[in-house]
């Protein structure tokens, strides 16, 4: 299945990536598969697996537990700092 | 729309004066934030467009929740914000003053923590990042989980 990812400021910064489209592997099926997934990728991309790395699927924020659908927009950022 | 998401400026009096104005309000509170910091020339804030209304929204329904509240405001800006300027502006309105303040101070700890929002502040040397603080993220755990 396919998702859209997204990065924010400082993560966004140290990926040099705004937003990505990905084909996921079937064994995929999870946020915190598919942050392993990306983290596997090396170097910066290890940043995605700090503990202060908060992540949204479909614009509510989750833990790394959450089942992932097709079309899914998943979000990865720091922790926020609005307000 | 009780929820506003905007890199235009707002006039908090005229803010205030709405909240007041509906029938049954015996009491309206209300915060604002500014850009505060003598070394900060500017601060811009990014925010992730559609999850930060939803993220407010829901705040905004946790509020309604614990306390009788008639009218609830929040207006974010986002943008580059100079030295002094208004970010952050939230209106409670209620029956009574309990009930507005608390609310209002919920409000203010729970969206610090959730809304998805960052804060880049540019200084004499440079542009950085804000940390979140821990502060932060116990003042809205004093409040309890919903």
């Amino acid at each position: 299945m396919t998702v859209t990812i997204l990065y924010f400021a400082s993560l966004r910064e140290s990926l040099s990536r705004s937003q990505e489209s990905l084909e996921l592997p079937p064994a995929c099926d999870t946020l915190g598969a598919l942050r392993q997934h990306l983290a596997a990728r090396g170097g910066v991309w290890e940043a995605l697996l700090a503990p202060r790395i908060q992540m949204a699927r479909n614009q509510v924020l989750v833990r790394e537990s959450a089942v992932l659908s097709a079309d899914d927009e998943i979000a990865f950022f720091p922790p926020v700092t609005g307000g | 729309m009780s929820i506003v998401v905007q890199q235009n400026d707002f006039d908090s009096g005229a803010e205030l004066a709405a909240l007041g104005a509906k029938s049954g309000v015996g009491a309206v509170a209300s915060f604002i934030g500014f850009v505060r910091g003598a070394h900060i020339i500017a601060m811009s804030l990014e925010h992730y467009p559609g999850m930060t209304e939803n993220s407010l929204a829901d705040t905004e329904a946790q509020a309604r929740q614990r306390w009788n509240l008639s009218d609830v405001r929040i207006i974010h800006r986002v943008g580059r914000l100079l030295q002094g300027e208004q970010i952050v502006f939230v209106g409670v309105a209620s029956a009574h003053r309990g009930d507005a303040f608390a609310a209002c101070e919920f409000i203010m700890d729970d969206l610090k923590t959730r809304a998805p929002f960052w804060k880049c502040e540019e200084t004499a040397e440079g542009a950085q990042w804000v940390d979140a603080r821990e502060s932060d993220q116990a003042a809205r755990e004093r409040w309890g989980h919903s």
